[in-house]
């Protein structure tokens, strides 16, 4: 019907304004200088020149490192925990899966701040241990504690697609693969874990891409000092207020998260039927 | 016939530059049960769709009363549909499927409840009113569709091939009762499908459409007997179609043989097609036919055995109900009003 | 595969614990008597009276509630229509505006943050309650469209024609025809926009201004003291978001669970008419 095409007008309208011109606006940014006022602005390369210096290099890698281990971390406790959930009957999957669930519809600050209380130098861990007749840990505005923040954070990320493709295999794959003689071993890794591959990729390129960018679990559990891109980011918009470079770096995010998810896509067999 | 209701003159109507309707010119009856035949991609939907209201035509017009409606949205005619998968909305129960039309035009609600038993008794639903629509079988669900589309009382009904889901039983029993309720309600039928058979047993009027072009109007006797063309005569029935010429009026030669026939108005010497439907040909004793030949394959086909008889010039189909043996000689016979000549097509 | 399944329950009921202990411990000492987030000194309800008398949480909560639910209507409104007039589109807009559409679904949120920050700042658009609604609108209706748009395009095309057949205008259709068929994927996409913006602590953050904050807001602001008032905020929060998820989860199974029942009933009295029309 012709008269509901033009119900994506407003839309078209709307998405150019808030999403199309911000974006623009972020690359107009990255290559200029002249700081907010858009009078005197002058092309330059400089902001990115700026982000390959040592200290700036060393947030990305930092960065990275962080994002790459809390994704290993995520895709193992995760890959287990959906596993072992898809084994149990319909009814206990939809229960546990709803569990896994709805820690993710709870404000993210207010889980992370939980989270302080029990690690915190005086919190109910360190009680507990010296209960127990041991030594304190200090595990606050660590990497351990930023850790343990990220992934209590995104692990449902990595469960939830982990588990939609297992559950969705066909059983009698598995006892196909038995029957023609396969050990568990290989019937796991040839068939079980194959078949969910495309879960991982998805579940993977969730979980890099939050952790990697995030920076309030970082900041309230890795303390002021700990600085990694989204920090940096926040750093150059609310307190230097050099906009230019922090759209520079955003910009370099954005293009490597892109490319990082074009490359996870193609390690995913089914990218052209499904997701 | 009674008067006009809708008329199309010069309808055409393109998709990205393919033309889909090459300029149709028909005129429709009241009361009359109107079948659009032909095969799929023909045409015969997007012609129901125009006169719905949901395809505007590229060119031409389409009158309703003698008023051009081209341009009438929908919902603003009188004029209702009954779709191929019936598009009952599946949220709704059967009295608020049926009830749909009323509903919106607010009429009061003793006066619909009213209206849907009646409706539903008419289309053999009684009682169905609480049922969900997604639990009926395909028949029910037609049924719900035909009541939805009556009770507002429309001056016509389309029909877009309402019978193609159903089994072949069920099919035949909608049929007649399709037939039964049109009579009843008295108003025009314009019914799509591409089953020969389905526009044969209930149209008063059959139009066949190859191409975007109609092929040809008629009474179903007319079409069948008289196939206006060599597509008509194959898209209806089987039949034995053979190149000759008219020698001259009540003259016509095929396979090299002279036969009378009822046919005039041709050219003298002008080269038509013979129509020679299956079951007007007889077989004989060889000497008592001027066309011979042999017994080349003999099919039971339930009613008739299908048999095929090799001649010098080609194998001829026949219909008969006495059995022949393979490899006998015989003769073919058939009157001379058995024989139909038709215009050659062009290509 | 006896021992196989005890294991599995044992790592399954660990990651549980892992996910909600720290849920649980919050809600406990929300009911604590003294400021101490480790010992547990006595049961009282004094940091909930804390909570209803603190003037900033209170305005967070109003600010975090009433833009929820504004940008929930707003962008369920705008998804909802645009999904309809996408699945009639021409193919060129469609997959344009799809993907621009992904634009924020899979860009990192501070990337999001920042870009609205400059465009409002360049537009000179003053930042506080309106810029965070906007914002709000922008973020929730992509997710509102993904889920809406599959609904409508598995739709027979001709339900809206047969509204229309029968009388209804297109707007009826819309409303009387194709938004009950589209339901489940609305409610999808009203769930989604709601904690997407009731939670959403990045891009208010940033797009924010004028002293105007949402409880995340507020709770990071927090965050540099032991405050026990927002364990108590966060006890309300994670009690409401878990009723209504249970609500929203379990609903559809019982309805389910009738229709099957209903399902059997008609399926059983259907038999003999069924019989008789073959």
């Amino acid at each position: 019907m012709k008269q509901f095409k033009n119900l994506v007008r407003p839309y078209i309208i709307w998405s150019f304004v808030l999403i199309v011109v911000p974006l623009f606006l972020i690359v107009l940014y990255s290559v200029t200088t002249g700081g907010n006022s858009l009078v005197n602005i002058q092309f330059t390369g400089e902001n990115f020149k700026k982000i390959f210096e040592p200290v700036y290099m060393n947030v990305f890698i930092r960065s990275f490192k962080l994002g790459l281990i809390t994704t290993v971390l995520c895709l193992v406790i995760g890959y287990l925990l959906a596993y072992f959930i898809s084994r149990f009957s319909e009814k206990a999957q939809n229960i546990l899966i709803l569990a896994v669930t709805i820690p993710m519809w709870i404000n993210m600050l207010l889980r992370t701040y939980a989270w302080i209380s029990l690690l915190s130098d005086n919190g109910i861990i360190n009680s507990l241990l010296t209960l127990l007749g041991l030594d304190p840990v200090s595990m606050m505005y660590t990497d351990f504690s930023v850790i343990v923040g990220l992934t209590c954070d995104l692990l449902p990320f990595m469960v939830i697609p982990i588990h939609t493709s297992l559950a969705k295999m066909d059983h009698s794959l598995i006892e196909a693969a038995y029957d023609l003689g396969a050990n568990p071993f290989k019937t796991f890794w040839r068939v079980v874990f194959k078949l969910s591959i495309p879960g991982v990729v998805n579940g993977t390129i969730m979980v890099f891409l939050l952790s990697i960018s995030s920076f309030v679990i970082p900041k309230l559990l890795g303390g002021g000092q700990y600085v990694l891109i989204g920090n940096l980011i926040e750093e150059q918009f609310i307190s230097v207020g050099d906009w230019n470079f922090g759209s520079a770096i955003s910009l370099l995010l954005a293009v490597a998260i892109l490319i990082m998810i074009r490359i996870m896509k193609k390690i995913d067999p089914d990218e052209n039927g499904g997701a | 016939m009674s008067n006009k209701i809708i008329e199309l003159k010069g309808l055409t109507k393109n998709f990205d530059d393919q033309q889909v309707l090459k300029g149709i010119d028909l005129n429709i009856y009241e009361n009359e049960f109107l079948t659009l035949l032909g095969p799929s991609g023909c045409g015969k939907t997007t012609i129901l769709r125009i006169i719905a209201g949901f395809e505007e035509p590229s060119n031409g017009e389409l009158l309703f009363n003698g008023i051009d409606i081209s341009k009438v949205p929908p919902y603003k005619r009188e004029i209702n549909t009954v779709f191929q998968k019936y598009a009952l909305f599946p949220f709704l129960n059967v009295h608020d499927n049926v009830a749909f039309g009323l509903n919106l035009k607010k009429v009061d609600k003793s006066v619909i409840d009213q209206k849907v038993s009646r409706m539903l008794k008419l289309v053999g639903l009684e009682g169905f009113e609480k049922r969900d629509v997604t639990l009926l079988s395909g028949g029910q669900q037609q049924r719900v569709a035909i009541a939805r589309a009556l009770i507002n009382e429309p001056k016509v009904l389309l029909l877009d091939e309402p019978l193609g889901a159903l089994d072949a039983k069920l099919r035949k029993e909608m049929q007649f009762e399709l037939k039964k309720i049109q009579k009843e309600v008295g108003i025009t039928f314009i019914f799509v499908t591409h089953d020969q058979e389905e526009a044969l047993s209930m149209s008063d009027t059959v139009v066949v459409m190859n191409n975007g072009i109609i092929q040809q109007i008629g009474s179903p006797v007319d079409i069948y007997n008289e196939p206006e063309n060599r597509f008509v005569a194959d898209f209806i029935g089987d039949s034995n179609i053979i190149e000759g010429n008219m020698i001259r009026d009540c003259l016509v030669c095929f396979d090299g043989i002279e036969f009378e026939c009822v046919d005039k108005g041709f050219k003298e010497n002008e080269e038509v097609e013979v129509v020679l439907r299956p079951e007007d040909i007889d077989i004989v004793e060889p000497d008592k036919s001027k066309l011979k030949g042999t017994v080349a394959s003999i099919v039971f086909k339930g009613v008739h055995y299908e048999i095929i008889v090799r001649t010098a010039r080609r194998d001829y189909k026949i219909h008969t109900t006495d059995y022949h043996e393979v490899g006998k000689d015989v003769g073919l016979s058939f009157t001379d009003e058995d024989i139909h000549v038709m215009y050659k097509m062009e290509n | 595969m006896k021992k196989g399944k005890i294991g599995s329950i044992i790592y399954v009921a660990l990651c549980l614990a892992f996910f909600y202990i720290p849920i649980i411990v919050t809600m406990v000492f929300s009911f604590n008597s003294s400021k101490s987030l480790t010992k547990f000194t006595g049961f009282s309800l004094k940091w909930y009276e804390a909570l209803v008398t603190d003037r900033d949480i209170v305005s967070a909560v109003g600010v975090s509630l009433s833009i929820a639910v504004i940008a929930t209507v707003v962008s369920t409104i705008l998804g909802t229509i645009t999904a309809i007039g996408l699945s009639r589109s021409r193919r060129v807009v469609k997959e344009w505006l799809l993907n621009v559409n992904n634009i924020p679904i899979m860009n990192p949120e501070i990337v999001t943050a920042i870009s609205l920050m400059i465009l409002f700042s360049s537009m000179k658009i003053e930042r506080g309650y309106v810029t965070m609604l906007l914002a709000h609108i922008c973020f929730c209706t992509p997710y509102v469209i993904t889920s809406v748009y599959p609904k409508v395009r598995s739709l027979d095309p001709n339900l809206a024609n047969a509204a229309m057949d029968l009388g209804a205008t297109p707007f009826q259709a819309l409303t009387k025809v194709i938004v009950p068929m589209i339901k489940p994927g609305i409610y999808a996409g009203v769930l989604l926009s709601f904690t997407m913006s009731f939670d959403d602590f990045v891009i208010s953050y940033f797009v924010t201004g004028n002293g105007v904050a949402n409880i995340s807001i507020i709770v990071y602001n927090m965050t540099k003291r032991t405050n026990p008032t927002i364990n108590a905020l966060s006890t309300i929060v994670i009690i409401v978001i878990v009723i209504t998820l249970l609500v929203v989860n379990l609903a559809p199974a019982i309805v389910k669970k009738r229709q099957e029942r209903k399902k059997k009933a008609a399926g059983l009295e259907d038999g003999s008419l069924i019989e008789t029309e073959k």
